[in-house]
Formats: structure tokens, C-alpha cells, sequence
């Protein structure tokens, strides 16, 4: 590769071949990036696009930055950015339906514009050849710029030391939260239910008089329609409950019509089906949008950290 | 000495406005006393200038600058000349005496004390004005008694027309003001200085043009001051005041300051024979109309006021035909301050006597139950008209002599003017003498609605059963101040007239002149007394021999116009008040559409306009990147084009 | 080939970054368009570095990594926040700059 470098006015066919074969799959992976819904995905095209970035890097004599474009990027920054999409919620798939009027239009244009301003640039500018690091290179890549960096560059080198330890301690200010009152107690807590009067009793237990007791399983009430109280928000949130089958339902209400045949009493209406459920639900998210209050949202977001630890 | 003629006044009002309940019992002899005492300081001055020589009399004091302004100076100084020792004999005097009346005539009045306080107040303004030795100053007093008249008129403001009566005489007297503030800019400009010396000694020096505009400018403070065609309309309402008032301030001292300023401002007129055309004008109109309105009058003291308007018409007059006239100006100014203030005291004291009355026609026969009232009256009446011997009889004929002497067909127009006043004054002054003190007494029988304005509600008196008053004298402390006057209405025309001395008095100041009359002195005397006569004859034919009908007939049509004044309010409210309006309503209706309309319009469309703009900030971060972008695009944009270029 | 191509593959992934800012509105992915066009900007330098024979294009790019790592871990962690208080990682969500 030292000797690729160093030529003087084109590169090695091989060089060639490998720009145009990684080139466009760089390109398709920033493309990946842009146009996928799931976030997950576009940070995995993301990383590709990296490593081959890498790749170039390492094309171009700069074999350390190479070899720090995979660690620091792919390895460091990339792992900082899934796992920030865990904590938010991995399995949201972004709609890419616009709500700004004409900004799609706008972004467009504005990107065509500037791709095209950027390559006709280039292409003015008359590449007469090129030296090659061959020299600069001569006794080490890592040596010669570790040279640069502690002589030429040292003071920069410093402040961006500063920068990066302020990052450090400003992003462990900004996600820490200091709990600046005491924890309510159990019995604080169920005073304040009452006085709230929404929901005095202790909510449901997910799972109750169900066929699982697990957590995306929403509880049976006595008339055995499930409850939604009883499963976490966020699962809620993700509409990931996972219905008690209208088999069991009609069964369920089955045993409470022959138990009402046969004490004589009047006809129990059957629990209703998941169709209309499913529109109480939506009403009940409504209200819970429109009268929710900010504690309950944020006890969520706590119960959630929680899990997700 | 000479502040303090101002000073001890000024020092009553302060002390009895600013002192309180406690003054309540004392407060008014205390004012009296300090008029007493200006009224010595004023005699003592005059003593002391009787002592030098005719030409070395004026005296000057300087209390302080007032503005030392580069280039304007403005000093409280006073200047006490002959002419300014006239009026303040005048209005020291007759001020004690109104003073004392008005011990009497005040005595059950509640603000008793605010009503001796401004009276010193007006005092101290008048005697400023008169004493000031600068148009400054004088100005000052001219606003002063221009307060103090409103505040006197006002006096009983509980009665909403007396409130409105003060408004009035204030806002006309603003119209005068202003014109005396645009004289003295004038002059300021013209002499560069306002005191008097200066200025009327370099007035021979200055453009006629320039004296003229100055000339007609004091001339229209005058008339507001004066109660002079066109700013007459406030002087008749201005009876609305307590009588005495109106015996001060409406007819004796204030409402002649017009005629000193006209004196005072002299050698300005003779530079500027064109204004004092006008001025001689404005002096033969006003001379009628009041003497017209004065005949139609039931009120008494409404036909004194047109009474008074019309003889200040002489003075003015007089004052316009130059150094013939100043003196003779100021002599009838003096003895209409004696007989005037006389006059109006004892139809105060008829007032007293008749529960307030001060319908004409509901008096009648008071000559018994009113004897000293009656007397004094009676001797004021015929000092007014110019019976011969009496005061009013020198100084009227005098000025008639100066009006012939004028000269030319304007000399003859003016003789035949004042001869036909002469004669209106004697039939209008006999009427009221007639229908107040001689005849039936018509105040017995109950009075029944006026045809004439049957939608005037009968007073409250008078509703119910009819109680007829009790004319009884009044006290001594009245009717001594009448008697004092009437003393000065007899005499003082006499002892002016013998040998010249009041002429030569004033010379100095105001100069004079022998007019060349083409009428023979005993002629014009002669013509007087005819006039005197005929108009006498006239009212006795009309009020004496037949009774005094208890309601006013319709009248012809100029005895309605007369009544109302000659119209003289509608033809404000016409011309000027509905003027006014329209003006007003256009300037408002330009100030809505045009103005606003501008304004607002810029508003709005600013507001329209950053209505869109603000639509840019949306407030997502995405517009803005796409904003920050396209930016970036246009530099790259133009940055390849420069190196295109 | 000429090594320029290097530079027109870096303007061709700037520009799809940048429209990637400008159309998603998960601001995660936001982040990641914001990487990709400072990676962009990076190979630009190393491949001016190459071409003039000299390493100061590398010092930059390094500094460009470096920075960019501060921004990373402050920005995520600016998310982090605005999604606990939020529930929303939309940054259209977080539009209070208007009226």
C-alpha cells in the first residue's frame, strides 16, 4: 500500500476497482441511512458506510486514522447511538410521511442544488497529478503524525483534550437526575390516590384470571374483558398487548350464561369483542391523552428505565 | 413704595385664601383695611408727586430682574407716572369703598372670606397692571384681573348659569389675551425690548406697517378686555357676579383697562393713523349698540352693563382720536368710575331692599322706602347723562367736542354719533330711573308668566301664595361707599374741568392737543344739552306719564333684538361656535380617515406583513435547517461565480 | 483514476446527509445524517492530504473525529432528555420557538 501510495500521477487499477465497487455500496449505505424507516437499520447502513470509509482511509495512506475510524466510529460512537435507540424505544419504525408543508420539496431541491454545485466546483478545479505521501510517511504513518500532532498542533491538541473531558462531564450533567425530594412513601402515595380519586385502588396485576400470566398479557376483569390498566405503558405505547383470543372470550361467556340459566337470572350481556375493545381502547388513550397529568407520564418513563435496566 | 401699593394687597388674598375657617370672622376687615391702607400709600405717593415738577413727576422702581435672558430682559419694575396715579387713585379709592359696601352687602354669605380674598387679589392684579413699566408685566396683570374676574364672576358658582357666565367672559377674554400676546411679540421683534420708555420712544422710528399690526393687536386685547364690539358678549352675562363686583371690576376699574392700554400704547396709535381708525370705529359702534341694548333691558343690572359698555364705546373712542382725546379718555374713565360704580351700588342696594330682584318691571315707587338709595342713585343718573354741572357733563362733552374736532366728515360723523349716544344715555338711564324709584309699585301684586317667554318658569318665590317684599334702606356701611360716590359724580367733572388741570395733569404723559372743531365750543355744549333733553323727554313720555306695563310688551323687532343683546350670541353661536363645530367634526373626520387611517394602515400592513414572515418561524428546526442549507447553497453559488467571473 | 474521485464521492455522501437532516424527523437518525456528512467532510481531507503530499489533512480529519465524538455524547444525551420529558424523539415535537 506504501508504494500505491506514493505514485505519482494515477492510482493502481486496483485502487480503482476497489473505489468503485466500495464507492457504491458507500453510497447505497448513506442512502440506507436516509431512506429507512427503523432507525435501527439506518444506523446499521450507517456503520457500513463507516468501515468502508475506513477502507478509503486506509487507501489513502492514512492508516491511522483508518484504524481510528473503525474503533472510534464504528465501534465507540456507533455503540453510543444503539444504544441511545434502545433506550428510546428500538422497535419504532419512523413514518415518512411529511408534516411540513413543502419541506420534502425544499430538502430536495436544496440538496440537488448543492450536490450539483459541489461536483461542478470540483470539476473546475484543474488536478494536475498528485504527490503522494510516500515522503511524509517515510519513517511511519503513526510516527510522522504524532509528530505533527505534539510540535505543529500541540495546543489544539490540548484544548480539544479540554473539549472532550467538558463533553464528558456535560453529558453525565445533562442525563443524571438528582431526586430533589424525598421518595413518597406507600402511604403518601395512596393518600394522594384518593385524593385524586381516578384510580383509588392498586392497578391490576397483569395476567389475572388469565391463560399466562405474562407481562404483555393484559388482565381479565370479572366480566372478562381484558384490562388495560394492568399492562406497562410502554407496551401499551408500542402496541405490543397481545389480545386474550376471543375463543377463550366466548367461552368465558358461555359459563357465565349457563350459570345465569340456572340460578334464573336475567341474561348476562357477554363480555364485549375485541373490535369494540379495541375502539373503547382508543377512547381510553384519548382521555388519558387529554386529562393525563405530567406524574403519571413520568412515572412511566421511570417504570420503563427501569425495565430496560 | 411702590411694590408695596401691589404688595399689600396681594398680602390679603394670600393671608385670607391661605389662612383658613379662622379668618372666617375677621377676614373681611382685614381685606378692607389693607385697600384702606393701599388706597393711603396710593394718596401719600400722590402728595409726594404733586411736589415735584409737572415733567420730573414719573417715578421708577425695580424690584428684581424677572427674565435677565441675553437679549431678553425682563424686569419686575414699576413705573408710576401721572396717568398710572389716576388709576390707582381710582382703583384704591373706590376699591376701599366697594370694599366697605361690600362688608354690608356680603354680610350672610357663606364664603364671605374667599369673596373679600379674591377682591384683594384683583386688586393687587389691577394695580400691576398699571404700575408695570413693561407689556410683560402688564400682561401678568392683565391675566390676573382676567382671574380674578372669572373667580368673581363664578363667585356664586352653585347657580349654573353664574358658572357659565364665568366660562364665557374667560374664554372672550382669551381671545383679547391672545391678541395682547401677539402685540407684544410684535414688538418684541419690531423694538427688540417691551418695556415702555423704549418702546414708545423709538415707535416714531418703526414701519406704520408694523405699528398698525401692533396698533390692531392691542386693539383686539382691548375690545376683550373692554367688553368692545366684537368681544362684547361677555360683559351683560358678567352680571351674574355679586354686585359689588360688577360695580369694581365690570364698570369702574377692569373693564376700562382696554382704554389705559390704548392710552399707555399712544404714541404707537399716532404712528398708525389706520388702526387708530379702527380703533375710533370700533369705539362710535359699541357706543350705540350698548346704549341700544341698554334701552331694552328689564334687568338692572344687564342696562347698567349696557350702559357701561356704551360710555367705555366713548372712552375707547375718545382714546382713538389721538392726543386730542387721551386725556379726555381717562378724565370720562375716572368720573364713569365714580357714577358707574355709584350706579351699580345702589341697584345693589335696590337688589338688598327687594329680596334680589332685579326685574325692572316688578319695581316701582321705591323713592319713599328708599330715600338715601334714591338720592345717590338719582345723582349718579344724572352725572351719567350729562345734566350740566355734574361730572359726566364735562367729561362726555368734552370727548363730544374732541369727535367734532376730529376734523373733516369723519369729525362730523363722529360729533353726530356721540350726540345720538348722549341722547340714547339719557332716554335709557331715565327709563331705568323711572321704572325703579317713581311710578306704581308694581312689586305688590303677584307677577304673572311673560308672554313673551311664557316657558319661563316662574321663580320659586313666587309659585304659591305671593309674598311681596319689604323695600327697606340699607345699612349705613352701604350706603355710605354710595354716598361717597355720589359725592365724586357731582364734583369731579368740576374740579377736572377748572382750568384745564386734569389736561395738565396728564400732559406729560399722553401730550395734547387742541382739536380745530368747526363747531363752536358752546355749540357743541348746547347740541349736548338738546340731546339730554330729547332723550329725557323721550323715556318720561314712554315710562312717566303712562304706567309701566308689569310684563315687557313684545316690542318691535329691534326692541327684541336688543334683548337679546342684538343678537350678539346667535351670531357667535352661528359664526363661530357652529363654525367651530364643522371644523372640528372635518378635522376629526381627517384626523380618523386620514391620519389614523395612515397610521393604522401602517400597522397593518407591518402586522400583515409579519403575519407571513412569521409563518417562516414555524419554530421546527427542519425548516430552519433548510433554510441554513439553501443559504449554504447560494454561497457555494456565489463563491463559483466570482471565480467564474 | 485520479484521486479527485474521492472528493466526489465525499460531496455525493455531504449531500445525502443533508437531506437526510432535512427530511427525518427522528432525531436519532438526524444525528447519524450529521455523522455521515462530517465522515463526508473527513475523506475530503484525507484525500486533499494525500494528494499535497503532506499529513496536515490528517491532523484535521483527526480533529474532526475527535469534536465529533463531543457532539455525539452531547447530543445523545440532549436526546436522551428530551425523550424523558418529551416521549418524543420527533424533533418537529420540539417546536416552542414559535408563537
Amino acid at each position: 500500500m506504501n508504494a500505491l501510495a506514493a505514485t505519482a500521477t494515477a492510482t493502481s487499477t486496483g485502487e480503482a476497482v476497489q473505489f468503485w465497487v466500495l464507492g457504491t455500496v458507500a453510497v447505497l449505505g448513506g442512502l440506507g441511512t436516509v431512506l429507512l424507516r427503523r432507525a435501527v437499520h439506518s444506523a446499521l447502513c450507517l456503520a457500513g458506510t463507516m468501515i468502508i470509509l475506513a477502507l478509503f482511509y486506509l487507501a489513502n495512506g492514512a492508516y491511522f486514522l483508518g484504524v481510528v475510524q473503525i474503533v472510534v466510529y464504528t465501534g465507540a460512537v456507533m455503540m453510543l447511538f444503539l444504544f441511545v435507540l434502545m433506550l428510546v424505544g428500538v422497535s419504532h419504525a419512523d413514518s415518512l410521511r411529511e408534516t411540513l408543508k413543502g419541506q420534502r420539496w425544499l430538502a430536495a431541491a436544496c440538496a440537488l442544488g448543492v450536490g450539483i454545485l459541489l461536483i461542478t466546483g470540483i470539476g473546475q478545479v484543474s488536478v494536475g497529478g498528485f504527490n503522494g505521501l510516500g515522503a511524509a510517511n517515510a519513517e511511519g504513518n503513526v510516527p510522522a503524525l504524532a509528530s505533527l500532532l505534539f510540535t505543529k498542533y500541540v495546543v489544539a491538541f490540548e484544548v480539544v483534550g479540554a473539549l472532550l473531558t467538558v463533553a464528558a462531564v456535560g453529558a453525565t450533567l445533562l442525563t443524571h437526575r438528582e431526586r430533589v425530594e424525598k421518595n413518597k412513601s406507600q402511604r403518601e402515595q395512596a393518600e394522594e390516590r384518593v385524593r385524586e380519586g381516578k384510580q383509588v385502588t392498586p392497578l391490576p396485576a397483569p395476567g389475572v384470571y388469565a391463560r399466562h400470566n405474562a407481562n404483555d398479557r393484559p388482565a381479565l376483569l370479572p366480566d372478562g374483558t381484558p384490562s388495560e390498566l394492568s399492562v406497562s405503558r410502554t407496551l401499551r405505547d408500542r402496541g405490543q398487548i397481545r389480545e386474550v383470543n376471543a375463543e377463550q372470550l366466548a367461552q368465558l361467556a358461555a359459563i357465565e350464561q349457563r350459570t345465569a340459566e340456572y340460578q334464573g337470572r336475567a341474561t348476562y350481556p357477554g363480555p364485549k369483542d375485541p373490535g369494540e375493545r379495541a375502539a373503547d381502547r382508543a377512547q381510553d388513550a384519548a382521555d388519558r391523552a387529554e386529562g393525563g397529568g405530567q406524574d403519571t407520564a413520568a412515572g412511566q418513563a421511570s417504570e420503563r428505565e427501569e425495565a430496560t435496566k | 413704595m411702590i411694590g408695596l401699593l401691589v404688595g399689600v394687597p396681594l398680602l390679603g388674598a394670600a393671608v385670607l385664601l391661605l389662612g383658613g375657617r379662622r379668618l372666617d370672622r375677621s377676614g373681611h376687615w382685614l381685606a378692607t383695611l389693607l385697600a384702606a391702607v393701599s388706597f393711603v400709600i396710593g394718596a401719600v405717593l400722590f402728595a409726594s408727586m404733586l411736589g415735584e415738577d409737572a415733567e420730573s413727576r414719573a417715578m421708577h422702581s425695580k424690584l428684581f430682574s424677572w427674565v435677565p435672558v441675553e437679549g431678553f430682559q425682563a424686569d419686575m419694575a414699576f413705573q408710576l407716572d401721572q396717568l398710572s396715579m389716576t388709576f390707582v387713585l381710582l382703583i384704591t379709592g373706590v376699591g376701599t369703598l366697594i370694599h366697605l359696601y361690600s362688608v354690608g352687602y356680603m354680610e350672610h354669605d357663606p364664603k364671605r372670606r374667599r369673596f373679600f380674598a379674591y377682591l384683594n387679589l384683583f386688586l393687587a392684579a389691577m394695580l400691576l397692571l398699571v404700575l408695570a413699566d413693561n407689556f410683560l408685566l402688564l400682561y401678568v396683570g392683565w391675566e390676573g384681573v382676567g382671574l380674578a374676574s372669572y373667580l368673581l364672576i363664578g363667585f356664586w358658582q352653585h347657580k349654573p348659569s353664574a358658572a357659565t357666565a364665568a366660562k364665557k367672559a374667560f374664554l372672550v377674554n382669551r381671545v383679547g389675551d391672545a391678541g395682547l400676546a401677539i402685540a407684544i411679540f410684535l414688538m418684541f421683534t419690531t423694538f427688540g425690548t417691551f418695556a415702555f420708555a423704549p418702546v414708545l420712544s423709538a415707535a416714531g422710528e418703526a414701519s406704520e406697517g408694523k405699528l398698525t399690526a401692533i396698533g390692531l393687536m392691542l386693539l383686539l386685547a382691548a375690545c376683550g378686555k373692554s367688553a368692545q364690539v366684537p368681544l362684547q358678549s361677555w360683559l351683560g352675562d358678567a352680571m351674574e357676579g355679586p354686585t359689588p363686583v360688577s360695580a369694581l371690576i365690570h364698570a369702574a376699574t377692569m373693564v376700562t383697562a382696554g382704554v389705559y392700554l390704548i392710552t399707555r400704547s399712544g404714541a404707537i396709535f399716532n404712528g398708525a393713523p389706520d388702526a387708530q381708525l379702527v380703533v375710533v370705529i370700533v369705539g362710535a359702534v359699541t357706543l350705540l349698540f350698548g346704549a341700544i341694548v341698554g334701552c331694552a333691558k328689564d334687568d338692572i343690572k344687564k342696562a347698567l352693563a349696557g350702559s357701561t359698555m356704551s360710555q367705555i364705546g366713548y372712552m375707547i373712542l375718545a382714546a382713538g382720536l389721538g392726543p386730542i382725546g387721551y386725556a379726555f379718555a381717562i378724565m370720562h374713565l375716572v368720573t364713569h368710575g365714580f357714577f358707574k360704580a355709584g350706579l351699580f351700588l345702589g341697584a345693589g342696594s335696590v337688589m338688598h331692599g327687594m329680596n334680589d330682584e332685579v326685574d325692572m318691571r316688578r319695581y316701582g315707587g321705591l323713592r319713599k322706602h328708599m330715600p338715601v338709595t334714591f338720592v345717590t342713585f338719582g345723582l349718579g343718573y344724572l352725572a351719567i347723562i350729562g345734566f350740566p354741572g355734574l361730572s359726566g357733563f364735562f367729561s362726555k362733552d368734552q370727548i363730544i367736542e374732541a369727535a367734532f374736532g376730529k376734523g373733516g366728515t369723519e369729525g362730523w360723523i363722529l360729533g353726530a354719533v356721540t350726540l345720538l349716544g348722549a341722547a340714547i344715555t339719557a332716554y335709557y338711564m331715565t327709563r331705568v330711573m323711572l321704572m325703579t324709584f317713581f311710578g306704581e309699585e308694581r312689586w305688590r301684586k303677584a307677577p304673572t308668566p311673560s308672554p313673551a317667554e311664557p316657558d319661563v318658569e316662574p321663580a320659586a318665590e313666587t309659585r304659591g301664595a305671593y309674598a311681596p317684599p319689604h323695600p327697606h334702606e340699607s345699612p349705613k356701611i352701604m350706603t355710605i361707599p354710595m354716598i361717597v360716590l355720589a359725592f365724586g359724580s357731582v364734583f369731579a367733572g368740576g374740579l377736572f374741568k377748572a382750568g384745564e388741570s386734569f389736561v395738565g395733569w396728564l400732559e406729560p404723559v399722553t401730550q395734547f392737543e387742541h382739536g380745530h372743531s368747526p363747531v363752536s365750543a358752546t355749540a357743541v355744549t348746547a347740541a349736548t344739552i338738546v340731546a339730554l333733553v330729547l332723550g329725557v323727554g323721550a323715556a318720561y313720555l314712554q315710562y312717566g306719564r303712562k304706567p309701566v306695563p308689569a310684563l315687557a310688551p313684545r316690542g318691535s323687532l329691534l326692541t327684541r333684538a336688543a334683548r337679546r343683546d342684538l343678537l350678539q350670541d346667535d351670531f357667535n353661536h352661528v359664526v363661530l361656535v357652529s363654525g367651530g363645530t364643522h371644523l372640528t367634526r372635518s378635522l376629526v373626520y381627517v384626523d380618523n380617515k386620514v391620519v389614523d387611517g395612515a397610521v393604522n394602515g401602517t400597522a397593518a400592513s407591518f402586522g400583515g406583513l409579519s403575519g407571513r414572515l412569521r409563518r417562516l418561524q414555524n419554530g421546527f428546526a427542519r425548516s430552519y435547517a433548510v433554510s441554513m442549507f439553501g443559504g449554504a447553497a447560494v454561497l457555494i453559488a456565489a463563491t463559483l461565480l466570482m471565480r467564474a467571473v | 483514476m485520479s484521486p479527485i474521485n474521492y472528493v466526489y464521492l465525499a460531496a455525493l455522501l455531504f449531500t445525502i446527509g443533508a437531506a437526510g437532516v432535512l427530511i427525518r424527523r427522528n432525531a436519532i437518525v438526524v444525528f447519524m445524517c450529521i455523522e455521515l456528512m462530517l465522515n463526508a467532510a473527513n475523506l475530503t481531507l484525507v484525500a486533499f492530504s494525500r494528494m499535497h503530499g503532506n499529513l496536515d489533512g490528517q491532523i484535521m480529519a483527526f480533529f474532526v473525529m475527535v469534536v465529533a465524538a463531543a457532539e455525539v455524547v452531547v447530543g445523545l444525551a440532549i436526546i436522551v432528555m428530551l425523550y424523558r420529558s418529551r416521549h418524543s424523539a420527533s424533533v418537529d415535537d420540539a417546536s416552542l420557538m414559535k408563537l
